[in-house]
């Protein structure tokens, strides 16, 4: 049977959103606060979400510490403690929660033990984002 | 098409284990949760609904009959219980949060009056947890 599971990883992260494209003014009236030049932080939550037939040995879409061990080399390990302006995949864009939903994306799309649905980030309690590929998230998921 | 969703919480006991493996085995798989005295979590289920708004009631369904059907065909069942050792379908299907996820659905479908089973997610932590849409 075809079940979803869901896992939670937590970090705690700084950036600043501003484009080269804009002059100054432009970038302070877009961002606001969100410009401020030394940056500002977060502690954001990702939500994966995958899906799989069940391995009748298991009972289990995948195996826990497979995924966990894959988070914290592909995940944790790059954006914990990091300022994410000067990461590779936010060179050349802002870093958006929305750009950081699909890089996310990204990422879990090479775990190879079941289908990712879906990328959720709470980048505060207020603000959270969702990216399911060329997908519609299912109904009733979010 | 309006969906509802009501929560209820059980406290549990399980362990992993694979009785076709060697300790060995299940120890290398599932590691920790192999412990054969077991450990507990407190779950949180969520059962969604799907249905139309009774026109004269305003309710897609009765909340306090969502939640008398929640404790007599679940909670009553599972809470305070060892899932291995007390619950039938943990006899044969390992109590993962997926398996979990899976015999409540069965254990709901078609008990709903006027509404579809739209979904069963149950949490075994804040930070995991596992949906079931009915789908085979």
């Amino acid at each position: 049977m075809k079940a979803h599971l869901s896992r939670r990883y937590h970090f705690s992260a700084s950036h600043r959103l501003h484009t080269e494209t804009f002059d100054e003014a432009k970038n302070q009236a877009v961002f606001g606060k969100c410009n401020n030049p030394h940056g500002h932080g977060h502690n954001y939550t990702v939500q994966v979400t995958l899906s799989g037939q069940l391995d009748p040995a298991t009972g289990m879409v995948c195996n826990l510490a497979d995924l966990d061990s894959f988070a914290q080399k592909n995940l944790l390990a790059r954006f914990d403690r990091a300022n994410l302006n000067t990461l590779d995949c936010f060179a050349e864009q802002v870093s958006t929660t929305e750009n950081l939903s699909i890089e996310i994306y990204r990422i879990f799309q090479k775990f190879p033990s079941a289908h990712l649905e879906q990328i959720h980030i709470e980048e505060t309690s207020n603000n959270s984002f969702d990216f399911a590929g060329d997908r519609t998230p299912p109904s009733g998921t979010l | 098409m309006i969906f509802l969703t009501r929560k209820a919480e059980f406290s549990s006991a399980h362990y992993y284990w694979n009785d076709a493996w060697s300790p060995e085995e299940n120890q290398r798989v599932f590691g920790k949760c192999a412990n054969r005295n077991g450990h507990g979590h407190n779950y949180t289920l969520e059962v969604t609904v799907a249905g139309a708004v009774d026109p004269v009631s305003g309710f897609v369904v009765d909340l306090k009959q969502l939640k008398d059907i929640l404790e007599h065909e679940v909670v009553s069942i599972y809470d305070h219980r060892h899932l291995n050792l007390e619950v039938p379908e943990f006899k044969t299907a390992i109590p993962t949060t997926e398996n979990i996820a899976i015999a409540i659905w069965q254990r709901l479908n078609n008990k709903i009056p006027n509404a579809k089973l739209h979904r069963v997610r149950v949490y075994e932590m804040p930070d995991l947890f596992a949906d079931y849409y009915g789908e085979p």
